[in-house]
């Protein structure tokens, strides 16, 4: 025990170090490759001017270097492959597509997502709001928006464990001990398999992914409503405004860029759904999406990368108008510095 | 019930229902939580036949038990009585009650005697002694059965822990989760602070097309990444001869992964920092690598942190990453790819999950509550300004 943890450190230490010893040797060097000396001030000033030059490329290099290796060749990569047969050998054209449309799991994938991306992104959002304009008027408010918010830590395996237990499954007239059958049979109800209930089963899943989610929305929509000015909400109490009226009319319309960003974000977390899936059924049950069919194809028999890749270009493009519209606001962000 | 009536009259009804409807949704949002801390600490017998929320409450069964065979029959007087205990020494369980037919397997309180006709008795204390007498010898060649309701304390232990740390390899994954997760946040965060100074206070060619670049990045899948990369890796390993999978692998995977946020969420802290400050360290002379790492990096600690606790997060939750570059051998499995392993070799023991699952999630919980502030912060510096 102590002997892996001896080396563990050890491994860490070293490759820490070696970042630090990167950064702090570049910049030495170059500061010796271009020296400034007293008395000479034109060479001073050429040899400042070239480390002006070469410095930033030192500073933005590793960054560029994972950045490019890591993601943008890749999806540069994928998309070649989606083209190319399972080895990754000989050019098949759209074969792989029109495999993916007539494949029966496929549509099953694409079906799920759909499913997740009308329901996940809406509830997190709507329960998100009311707690945070709830645990806003009362003094134990931080420590509720602090427990709704918890489960953010856990992963999502954690969480399919957990949720799981909760839908524990034991047969009619047995003692329950999921919670949900428990208090199904409780109300006179016969106990469910809950994860191999078809259709539904999708909501069970997607039931934990809320869990996760809805304290993040939560945190952003409520910074969101302390920013909004008193004067409007004092304004419309004025005007005689009941509270339903004032959190539709006035709050809600003026948080509207900020629920944007919590919708367009999760939209994107469940279009990458992958662990829920695979460890609460692996797919089984017609549960399976697009990250997990990928996932799949990637290994399933040795792998066939091309379909794989066509599996991940889909789910790429499904992120792109989001992408896009996050460049255009950044740009239009940094004009106005 | 008047002070009750009076107290909801001064709070008012509204206010009422927004505190009862908070603590509805808390209480929902703990309970499957709660679920796993107490299973995981009740005895795996117990948590086997009932749910955890009566883990405080002693549980009833009906057991059967057998008594001492008719060998061991001893004369008293004119009786020939059969006695012992129906427990083995050191049992703590009480019995409540006791009956011969399945029936009624709670006819008789412990402690009475049971007339059985024909001049049969038998008696069963709360502690499981017995006394079975009758007037004639008894005859055949094995003990009686007997039906017994049974009160079982509640059981709590650490068994659960020592198991799945021990001979689960929980244990061996927790250090290998945190030889994956704490490089994987020391790096990404030097890589990506220098990278972050460079486009927030450096001029140079390309500058503007580096930061759309960053942004973009930042919602591309995962997914687009794998299968160059997992080509990538094997080529690599091949033509120089070393494995694969490597902990040094993950560590450049998660911190690329991790990059475009972390460029993001620094830089646009870092640009807020005063100007003058940093004008005027260089007139002094200083170079941008001191004025970064002495005054740049001090100032900008809150975000620095913010970033640190979400990648901590991320990579110490990570499934996917960690199982296309990490192997599942013993000395690379990190704690969520063991739990899930779990999943399909132990699913229905719950006291075995339970306890993985509670030590899986126990660092990112505590890493939260220590530091929410922080992550607070760095969620809405990532969000409500963009993506």
């Amino acid at each position: 025990m102590f002997e892996q943890i001896a080396s563990a450190v050890g491994v860490m230490v070293a490759g820490v170090l070696a970042c630090i010893a990167y950064f702090w040797l570049s910049n030495k060097m170059l500061d010796m490759a271009f020296p400034v000396r007293d008395g000479d001030v034109m060479a001073a000033s050429q040899s400042l001017r070239r480390r002006a030059m070469v410095r930033p490329w030192l500073f933005v290099g590793p960054a560029l270097f994972l950045l490019v290796v890591y993601l943008v060749y890749p999806v540069v990569a994928t998309l070649i492959l989606s083209f190319y047969d399972r080895g990754g050998q000989n050019y098949i054209g759209l074969s792989n597509y029109q495999w993916a449309l007539g494949d029966r799991d496929f549509r099953q994938s694409i079906f799920n997502n759909i499913l997740w991306l009308a329901v996940v992104p809406a509830a997190c959002t709507f329960f998100g709001l009311i707690v945070a304009v709830l645990t806003d008027r009362i003094w134990w408010g931080n420590i509720a928006k602090s427990l709704v918010f918890m489960p953010m830590a856990i992963s999502f395996v954690g969480a399919s464990v957990i949720w799981k237990f909760v839908y524990d499954y034991r047969a009619e007239g047995e003692t329950q001990i999921g919670i949900l059958n428990a208090v199904v049979q409780a109300l006179g109800g016969n106990p469910q398999v809950w994860i191999a209930l078809p259709f539904w089963n999708n909501f069970f899943l997607m039931a934990i992914l809320i869990w996760i989610q809805t304290g993040f929305a939560m945190v952003i929509l409520s910074a969101a409503l302390r920013g909004i000015p008193e004067e409007t909400i004092e304004a419309a109490v004025i005007d005689g405004a009941n509270g339903w009226q004032i959190f539709w009319k006035i709050m809600v319309p003026q948080i509207w860029g900020t629920i944007a960003v919590v919708w367009t974000t999760i939209t994107i977390l469940v279009l990458k759904v992958f662990d829920i899936v695979l460890t609460m059924t692996n797919g089984q049950w017609s549960t399976t999406v697009l990250a997990n069919l990928m996932f799949d194809w990637m290994f399933r028999g040795g792998g066939d990368s091309g379909r794989s890749a066509a599996i991940a270009v889909i789910i790429m493009l499904a992120v792109t108008p989001i992408m896009v519209w996050n460049i255009r606001r950044a740009n239009r962000e940094m004009g106005g510095h | 019930m008047a002070a009750a009536v009076a107290q909801i009259r001064r709070i008012g009804l509204p206010r009422l229902i927004v505190h009862l409807s908070v603590l509805a949704i808390v209480l929902l949002w703990l309970f499957p939580t709660l679920g796993i801390f107490i299973s995981a600490l009740r005895d795996k017998d117990q948590l086997a036949v009932s749910g955890w929320w009566t883990a405080l409450s002693t549980a009833h069964r009906t057991e059967v038990a057998r008594l001492a065979d008719p060998a061991t029959q001893k004369q008293e007087g004119n009786l020939y009585v059969i006695a012992g205990n129906v427990w083995e020494a050191g049992d703590a369980r009480t019995i409540d009650s006791f009956g011969t037919r399945i029936q009624e397997p709670a006819a008789v309180k412990a402690g009475e005697t049971a007339d059985l006709g024909e001049g049969e008795t038998l008696q069963v204390n709360a502690d499981g002694s017995y006394r079975y007498a009758k007037a004639e010898a008894f005859d055949g060649s094995r003990g009686r059965r007997i039906y017994l309701t049974v009160t079982t304390p509640p059981e709590f232990t650490f068994d659960n822990y020592r198991t799945v740390l021990n001979s689960e390899g929980i244990g061996r994954a927790f250090i290998n989760s945190l030889t994956v997760a704490i490089p994987a946040t020391i790096i990404p965060i030097l890589v990506a602070a220098f990278a972050a100074y460079a486009l927030s206070w450096m001029r140079f060619a390309g500058r503007t097309l580096m930061i759309a670049m960053v942004v973009g990045l930042i919602v591309v899948p995962l997914q687009m990444s794998l299968i160059p990369l997992l080509r990538m890796y094997n080529e690599i390993g091949t033509i120089f001869g070393v494995p694969s999978k490597t902990y040094a692998g993950i560590w450049l995977a998660h911190t690329a992964f991790g990059m475009p946020l972390a460029i993001y969420l620094l830089r646009n802290y870092m640009v807020g920092l005063p100007k003058e400050i940093i004008e005027s360290a260089r007139v002094d002379g200083a170079s941008d690598f001191e004025i970064f790492v002495k005054i740049v990096l001090p100032l900008s600690f809150p975000a620095l942190a913010s970033f640190a606790i979400f990648q901590f997060l991320w990579v110490w939750n990570d499934l996917l990453v960690a199982m296309v570059f990490l192997g599942t051998t013993k000395d690379q499995i990190v704690l969520t790819g063991n739990l899930n392993a779990l999943l399909g070799s132990r699913g229905g023991n719950w006291e075995i999950l339970t306890a993985s699952a509670f030590i899986t999630i126990i660092v990112p919980l505590i890493v939260f509550f220590a530091l929410q502030r922080y992550l607070v912060r760095g969620l809405l510096a990532g969000s409500v300004k963009g993506g």
